[in-house]
């Protein structure tokens, strides 16, 4: 027998992963980049999404990403085609990227290059609704994507990731005339778990959408990159 | 996410250092509006924690029921995904949550195998 002792905790269970974000976002802000976190169900368009707007960004602003969602190498190479450095995340098949995996992806990304140079840095996420949304990485902004295909009821049966997001994407609009499907609705559902989330219609095989995507991105860049950051002990 | 339940009890335990507590309970607060289901990690807990340090504690898992505050009545209400989520009052989209958010270790029911005194003060709660 011991004597036995209870300690009042109040510690969030992801607090260990807390620490972990909170290391990868204090790098982050002493490079002074942007960091996305890119969230959305397996095929609901992020590659497809970073490879348009990576093209139509990169004499921009300077940008790297890191890729957690690798399906074939492939992926890599659609994105390395536009010539923006990627780094592969070993994730060990897990659901989620949490902030060691995103951690071991910077190391792996200062081999090479120098983050400081960086403006904007994207990480892919494993291609799941649920727990991606409750692992902070050390992001500034999550960002989910739904595709059209997915129909209206996603955001109420995953209220969760779309609580969190900062931003909504509504990918594959270009679909919309082929589909019984309502994207107003789909907004409004968003707009129900998180009134006040930006939203936007998106189709990356058209173009549709992305200025105002693009622009959306720009303003976030000038709020992280005009606070000042801490110094990183 | 047992995987980090593990990672934050091991920073609790480094805590004792470098007694090793005998833990017997740790009791979680989980919210329903999160991504985790009680049950499953009762089981994956307890496949997890074979073997180490934690092997024999018991996972109690207090349910925190989601609770909406309808910013236009200041009326709480229980969200339901049937209903969009919408405050019954007003059809209020869902705008403040009151709780339903934690994924919390309450407390951790431990002692030490050996006679040693227990420790003099408890331990320090971790800013997160
Ligand atoms: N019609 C259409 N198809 C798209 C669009 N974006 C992506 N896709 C297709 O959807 C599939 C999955 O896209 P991908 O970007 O790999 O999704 P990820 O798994 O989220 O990275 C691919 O076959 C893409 O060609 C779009 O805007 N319109
Ligand atoms: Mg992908
Ligand atoms: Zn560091
Ligand atoms: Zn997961
Ligand atoms: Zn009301």
């Amino acid at each position: 027998m011991h004597m036995p002792l209870e300690d009042s905790l109040g510690l969030n269970l992801l607090a260990a992963n807390q620490h972990r974000a909170d290391h990868n976002r204090a790098h982050f802000d002493a490079w002074n980049v942007l960091c996305l976190n890119v969230m959305s169900s397996p095929g609901a368009g992020k590659t497809s999404l970073l490879e348009r707007s990576l093209a139509a960004l990169s004499s921009r602003w300077a940008m790297a990403v890191l890729e957690g969602d690798m399906t074939t190498l492939l992926d890599a190479e659609r994105l390395e085609a536009v010539g923006i450095p990627v780094v592969p995340i070993t994730t060990g098949r897990a659901c989620h990227l949490d902030a060691a995996m995103v951690g071991g992806g910077l190391k792996l990304l200062q081999q090479r290059l120098d983050p400081a140079e960086l403006d904007l840095l994207w990480v892919e996420n494993v291609g799941n609704l649920v727990c991606p949304a409750e692992f902070a990485i050390g992001e500034h902004r999550k960002v989910a994507l739904l595709s059209v295909t997915e129909g209206d009821d996603k955001p109420l049966k995953y209220p969760v990731m779309f609580r969190e997001a900062d931003c909504v994407l509504i990918t594959k609009v270009d679909l919309l005339p082929h589909l019984p499907v309502d994207v107003e609705r789909i907004e409004t559902h968003i707009r129900q778990v998180n009134p006040h989330t930006a939203v936007f219609r998106l189709s990356a095989t058209s173009g549709v959408g992305f200025d105002a995507w693009h622009d959306w991105l720009a303003a976030q860049l000038t709020s992280v990159q005009t606070t000042p950051a801490l110094i990183h002990a | 996410m047992t995987r980090c339940l593990l990672l934050s009890m091991h920073e609790w335990k480094q805590q004792h250092a470098p007694r090793v507590p005998k833990v017997d309970r740790v009791h979680l607060e989980v919210g329903s509006f999160t991504c985790v289901e009680p049950d499953q990690l009762v089981v994956t807990w307890s496949d997890a924690v074979k073997g180490t340090w934690l092997d024999g504690s018991e996972l109690v898992i207090e349910s925190v029921p989601l609770v909406g505050r309808c910013i236009r009545c200041q009326a709480t209400y229980s969200p339901d995904a049937a209903d969009g989520f919408r405050s019954p009052c007003c059809q209020h989209p869902m705008e403040e949550i009151v709780s339903g958010r934690e994924l919390r270790i309450r407390s951790v029911a431990y002692g030490f195998e050996t006679a040693s005194p227990p420790p003099t003060a408890s331990c320090p709660t971790v800013a997160c």
